[in-house]
């Protein structure tokens, strides 16, 4: 019996007893049975690390909390700007100069602002995290000493991380939108091209812009996750990530890198604005899908491939 | 596969190498791929200098041969301003096609001989002759008769004229594609637009009137001249035209023009002289001398002097007189090109405010008349636009290969031509490439249904009052000669007219989408508004019979819902109404507006223009006021009069614009890039079938099969080895066995290995050798049978942002097993935290964090507990408890294995024990074992001066070798003399022994196993291997102590 002192001090507690925990050793009862495997009955490796544990571990981070907030504050910081703006779009018709024009255009513009960086940040810090943050903490050892099979470790993860980017993809244009309606109200997409589209048909096509930014992003994704596993440190995955993709929009600048430009995997990463006119222009759309899916494929095989034989150290 | 992974770093390294050097390769080898340079060779070839001219004229010509010979010859003619230098790459490239290929530079131009007659039938014409001539005599080339070669010729502008000129006048030719060049010179520096019978009657899109008298197109007239007078090498700078941008963007330089709806275009390097003729006029047009007459010589430079005169006057006069009339028809195609048989591919530009779509309509007309084969291609570039793109190129390339070498599929006589979308958010249009059967109306015996459909597009506005300020100034700007595509794009947007110099007529919004392809008509009715004379002008100066007329500009434009407009082809059509009465009375016209392919997307609308200026003309500088307005029908039909046709079935309805509608299929790739298509399908059918099947086992497990003789056994361990690519082994050799109801302590020195065993238990790690059995089942990472097995190693591993008790449920609901196998209350027991299991994590103190790690590690109560340095942050009661717990743990019959660095711990705590030192087990039994491996005893001596009598005694009269003397008196082994023996003699030689002690602690056999190999005494083997299994023995030690008395 004894008494135990938080090391600062600053709470004590009551009557720890280290007899209770030899006392409980009392109650330990029989071996669990075991199964044909031997591992004792009642568990299944893929059953190991539900995706519903999974995301409750991640929502309570508070970094993941922090994403979510700022996606949804982005569109009402961005009405609070809007709102010193005198009108004077000084000739020019661009997308962000219609941005008070309608609900869809105020939420394509929040896209627009937010693809090239924000979103590149939110997803390579859901994806960087995922192994490299539970090596950080150590407790990769544990899950994968549970044991979590490897793959099924990383894709738990992925999925889960996929899941935290969805949402905060979703989150920005939902609120966009009803902030919009509130500010602007439900009128038709007014495009640079002179096209109107109806709030119905603006809201298909913003889904469309999602689905392909999501796709043209899984690149990040990827390469998010091949440096998470290939490094420990969570920082590392996630600057290393969106430096690569910093990188690529530089070179993307360079015209005298002729075609190579055209395999760089920001090249397409704005062709959703064909989305924006009629008839859609699925070309570099498709293209830049492709592109990013190749990147992601490719990384993602090579974060599988090194992370089934690699020596956990951490 | 295996040996592969079993490196995986050094595989990693090598990859990343080879990929770091492909990458390399690429970038370096990309841009430069370029085969081995054709052969080529220089000669001067001199021709006579032709009418009024005295000496022959020599010629700079370069020829270049294809790998093998004898082939079909190419002449290649350069474009105004260039030389045949520019041309260097174009010919390498049709050399490596196979032909042999003729450059020269014309005369006046480069370091050729002579002057320039602009294309003239009487001088360089008859030298092109020559060169055919001369390519007859050479060997490397086909002959069809003797003196007869078989030769196609090509060239951009200057040299597209040439191409015509000479195919017209000399038979030898037998395939010809002229690029961007004229039909009529005068008619297009002196354009009128106004439509006369022959151009109504025409059945092809983009014929359009030549009415004569025409409007100077002073800008571009003042840019070529430029070019001549100032000797600027001017070689095409506009870079290449944008094909299908979108179908581009992903193809290779091969298969269309680069770069995609970002960025700016001219990222290709110039495309020398393809269409070299675009002066850039960069030191150009405002430093032309614009009045002749004096320094007409001086100002001339190489350009014939009676060309130069005449030029000079026209400067003046903005009209054209007869004889530059007579030069320039010496200089046109039109004289000839009646005469063409060969085969003809007439290539145009869509940006070409120089030589307009309606000259290659003209050729076509009058090359397809003669019987001959004409296909027509209107790419997206000009004059104002950059050389053909590399499909048109291609097709050009295609068009020789059929009909001078046969090979290849006779080419299709398609008419292609290529429209702008809408504008991006770039600024940037992208274009697509239409692709008709034929270039409609050539074949007059096809009848009406092979004429271009015109629609009828109505036009809503009132008459409007329009003025010509006096002097013309301002003047509206539509684009700039010589600058080029960017310019002339920029411009298009708002060349929408200056205010109360503009009359504007605007359509409905399309209800589909259009696509004009050609000349658009329409009818106006226009007056003068009669100005009173202000007092003091003399209005006798202008009422000379050079009467300037009425000049007006017309253009037209979509105009986008959100008011975004883009003026057809960037080009106004100027025309001239010499006849418009004084007196306010209308006259009707019919004026032909900028031919071009105009895209009108849905909800868009024309605009047709009607202004009184344009920067790039010679309008007029007499302040008038014009009325316009849009003609009535019946005012139509009674204009156009002889003309044969109604108005109505040319698309003249009143008030509406006649709209040609040529159609056509997408060609090239279709919108949707196929391949990209397909891959990214089936990229992310693999994305979900990875993520759905990810992680499933298929009867993987182990391959190699569970022993039953170990099921019971806990733990065994044979032959471990871990190495790490170029490191010393962190274990080397590692054996032993843990069985039920241990409790095996895991002993050693930091360093010894014991970590890197334990990981390797755990399947963290894989052993470079060996094998770890877990009840008789291999261990691997991953293994099922690690579920059996709790751990706890090298500290804890939570999340720290939730709380204890948060941590261990997540932890329990991650195995995936039922809740009530979990046992929490006996892990939280264990944990002792109290209420503070409620907070987060980061608040915890080490110890704290040491506890929960346990208490984790014994949730489901695992049959093997694995723990690494367990009671390290613990203080003595909770050390104490620990030992309790896990001994009585073990006592149900599971298993703990305890790794410590702390003898005591391990002697206090364990049952059994494994010694391990640098990678290896010494040593292995019960605690009990190893202890009595040892007979060391101490003797305490009560008086310090004892010592030595005590050695002596041990030493000389018991024969003991082994001694030490310590703090806590004198240490022997008495091997097997016993110890009430030596107390005897000790007593006896009058030492007062206090006390006799077995010094067989835990730690003294573990020092007597160990301490060799770190006593440098042990020598430099003390870190190798060899070392370690002679010191193995706590027996071995005897000889070495001694030194040490």
């Amino acid at each position: 019996m004894s008494q135990v002192h938080d090391r600062s001090g600053r709470e004590r507690f009551r009557e720890h007893s280290t007899e209770v925990a030899v006392t409980a050793m009392e109650t330990v009862g029989a071996k669990v049975p075991t199964s044909t495997s031997g591992a004792p009955a009642g568990f299944r490796s893929d059953h190991t690390l539900p995706v519903a544990v999974e995301l409750r571990r991640q929502l309570r981070r508070r970094r993941t909390q922090l994403a979510l907030v700022l996606m949804a504050l982005l569109p009402i910081i961005l009405v609070v700007a809007f709102a010193f703006d005198d009108g004077d779009t000084g000739g020019s018709v661009s997308l962000v100069d219609l941005a008070t024009t309608s609900a869809t255009n105020f939420a394509v513009v929040c896209l627009f602002f937010s693809a090239s960086f924000l979103l590149i940040v939110v997803i390579a810090l859901f994806f960087g995290d995922t192994i490299a943050s539970e090596a950080s903490w150590s407790s990769l050892r544990y899950l994968l000493a549970m044991p979590v099979p490897r793959i099924r470790l990383l894709r738990q993860k992925v999925i889960v991380a996929g899941l935290l980017s969805v949402a905060a993809l979703l989150v920005l244009p939902v609120v966009a939108v009803v902030v919009g309606l509130i500010a602007y109200g439900g009128g038709p997409l007014a495009t640079p091209v002179g096209e109107q589209l109806s709030f119905g048909t603006a809201l298909l096509r913003l889904a469309l812009i999602l689905a392909f930014i999501a796709v043209q992003l899984a690149w990040v994704a990827g390469l998010a996750l091949m440096l998470s596993v290939l490094t420990d440190a969570p920082l590392g995955a996630v600057g290393g990530a969106v430096l690569l993709s910093i990188l690529s929009q530089i070179l993307n600048q360079i015209e005298a890198l002729g075609v190579i430009r055209d395999w760089l995997p920001t090249h397409y990463s704005f062709a959703w604005t064909g989305a924006l006119v009629n008839p859609i222009r699925w070309d570099d759309m498709i293209r830049g899908g492709f592109i990013s899916l190749l990147y992601a494929v490719v990384f993602a095989t090579i974060a599988v491939v090194r992370f089934r034989r690699k020596d956990i150290t951490s | 596969m295996r040996r592969w992974l079993r490196t995986p770093a050094r595989r990693w390294t090598t990859l990343g190498v080879v990929l770091a050097v492909l990458a390399l390769v690429a970038v370096v080898v990309w841009p430069s791929a370029a085969p081995a340079r054709v052969s080529s060779s220089e000669q001067r070839i001199s021709a006579p200098g032709g009418p009024g001219v005295a000496e022959p004229v020599e010629l700079d010509t370069t020829l270049y041969l294809p790998e093998s010979t004898p082939a079909p010859a190419v002449l290649l003619a350069h474009g105004f301003g260039g030389s045949k230098a520019s041309l260097t790459d174009q010919a390498q490239q049709l050399a490596r096609d196979g032909f042999v290929v003729l450059t020269y530079s014309a005369r006046g131009f480069g370091t050729s001989t002579g002057q320039i007659a602009l294309d003239s039938l009487d001088h360089e014409i008859p030298d092109a002759r020559a060169l055919v001539d001369w390519l007859a005599e050479r060997p490397e080339v086909t002959l069809d008769a003797p003196g007869d070669p078989r030769i196609g010729v090509t060239g951009g502008s200057y040299g597209g004229a040439l191409s015509l000129m000479l195919a017209g006048t000399d038979p030898r030719i037998d395939a010809l594609a002229p690029v961007i060049t004229w039909n009529d010179l005068g008619d297009a520096l002196f354009p009128n637009a106004l439509a006369d019978a022959d151009t109504l009657s025409a059945a092809t899109p983009a014929a359009a009137g030549d009415a004569g008298d025409g409007v100077f197109k002073r800008g571009w007239a003042a840019a070529l001249i430029a070019s001549v007078t100032t000797g600027a090498s001017l070689t095409g700078t506009l870079g290449v035209a944008e094909g299908d941008t979108g179908d581009t963007g992903f193809a290779g330089p091969g298969s269309g023009g680069g770069g995609s709806d970002d960025g700016q275009d001219g990222s290709a390097p110039p495309d020398a002289g393809t269409d070299g003729s675009a002066p850039t006029g960069t030191d150009g047009a405002p430093s032309l001398p614009t009045a002749g007459g004096i320094g007409v010589q001086a100002s001339c430079g190489r350009l014939m002097l009676e060309l130069c005169a005449a030029y000079s006057l026209a400067a003046e006069t903005g009209r054209l007189g007869p004889d530059l009339a007579a030069l320039l028809e010496r200089s046109s195609p039109a004289t000839v090109a009646g005469d063409i048989t060969a085969p003809t591919l007439l290539v145009q530009g869509e940006r070409d405010t120089l030589f307009g779509l309606d000259q290659a309509d003209a050729n076509a007309r009058a090359i397809a008349a003669n019987g001959a084969t004409v296909a027509v291609s209107w790419y997206n570039g000009g004059h104002d636009g950059g050389s053909p793109d590399s499909d048109t190129e291609q097709r050009i390339t295609d068009w020789f290969r059929h009909w001078l070498a046969g090979t290849g599929p006779e080419p299709s006589t398609a008419f292609r031509y290529t429209v702008d979308g809408p504008v991006s958010d770039t600024g940037r249009a992208r274009s697509r490439t239409l692709q008709a059967a034929d270039y409609p109306g050539l074949d007059p015996a096809a009848g009406p249904t092979s004429e271009t459909p015109r629609q009828p597009v109505g036009l809503t506005g009132s008459a409007q009052v329009i003025v010509n300020p006096p002097g013309g100034q301002p003047a509206a700007v539509s684009s700039l000669p010589g600058l080029g595509g960017l310019a002339s794009s920029v411009l298009s947007t708002f060349g929408g007219g200056l205010p109360g110099q503009t009359a504007r007529f605007t359509s409905e919004p399309m209800a589909d989408l259009t696509v004009l392809t050609g000349t658009s008509r329409v009818a106006l009715s226009i007056s003068r508004v009669p100005v009173p004379a202000l007092p003091g002008t003399s209005a006798a100066t202008s009422a000379a019979d050079d009467d300037p007329g009425a000049v007006l500009f017309a253009s037209l434009a979509k105009v986008t819902p959100g008011g975004v407009r883009t003026l057809a082809g960037g080009a106004v059509a100027p025309i001239r109404i010499t006849d418009l009465p004084a007196d306010g009375s209308p006259a009707t016209v019919v004026v032909d507006l900028p031919a071009s392919a105009l895209q009108v997307e849905a909800g868009s609308s024309v605009e047709v223009s009607i202004a009184t200026t344009n920067q790039a003309f010679a309008g007029s500088t007499e302040p008038s006021v014009y009325r316009v307005a849009l003609a009535d029908q019946a005012a139509v039909a009674s204009a156009l009069g002889t003309a044969g046709r109604d108005a109505g079935a040319i698309g003249l309805d009143t008030a509406s614009l006649s709209a040609p509608e040529v159609g056509g299929e997408r060609v090239g790739d279709s919108e949707i890039p196929v391949p990209q298509l397909v891959g990214l399908v089936l990229l992310a059918g693999l994305v979900v079938v990875a993520l759905l099947i990810g992680g499933r086992r298929f009867g993987r497990g182990s391959s190699r099969a569970p022993d039953p003789a170990l099921a019971e056994v806990p733990l065994a361990i044979t032959g471990l080895r871990k190495q790490y690519p170029g490191g010393v082994p962190a274990v080397q050799d590692v054996s032993f066995r843990v069985e039920a109801g241990q409790v095996l302590g895991l002993l050693g020195p930091n360093g010894a290995g014991k970590t890197t065993t334990l990981r390797m238990v755990m399947g963290l790690i894989s052993p470079s050798a060996g094998e770890i059995r877990a009840f008789g089942r291999v261990v691997h990472p991953g293994a099922e049978i690690l579920s059996r097995i709790g751990s706890f190693v090298e500290g804890s591993g939570f999340l720290p942002h939730l709380s204890g008790r948060a941590n261990l449920e997540l932890y329990w609901k991650a195995t995936g097993r039922p809740a009530e196998d979990a046992h929490m209350d006996t892990a939280l027991a264990i944990a002792g935290l109290g209420a503070a299991v409620e907070r987060k994590v980061r608040t915890y103190s080490q110890g704290m964090r040491q506890r929960l790690a346990i208490a984790q590690a014994m949730l489901g109560l695992p049959e093997l507990l694995l723990l690494d340095e367990p009671t390290n942050g613990l203080d003595p009661p909770q050390i104490h408890a620990m030992r309790e717990v896990l001994q009585r743990y073990a006592a149900t019959g599971r298993t703990v294995l305890v790794s410590s660095h702390l003898l005591s711990e391990v002697e206090q705590t364990c049952s059994h024990v494994v010694v391990m030192h640098k990678g290896r087990t010494i040593a292995t039994g019960t605690v009990a074992e190893l202890i009595a491996g040892s007979g060391e005893t101490v003797f305490g001596l009560d008086r310090a001066e004892d010592t030595e009598t005590t050695v002596r005694v041990l030493r000389d009269e018991l024969g003991l070798r082994a001694l030490e003397v310590t703090e806590a008196g004198v240490q022997v082994d008495l091997g097997r003399v016993p110890a009430s023996t030596a107390v005897a003699a000790l007593v006896g030689a009058g030492v007062a022994v206090s006390a006799v002690a077995p010094r067989n602690r835990l730690e003294d056999v573990f020092l007597a196993m160990v301490g060799e190999s770190v006593d440098p005494a042990a020598g430099d083997g003390a870190m190798t291997g060899e070392a370690a299994p002679s010191t193995g023995s706590p027996t071995g030690a005897g000889d070495d102590r001694e030194v040490r008395v």
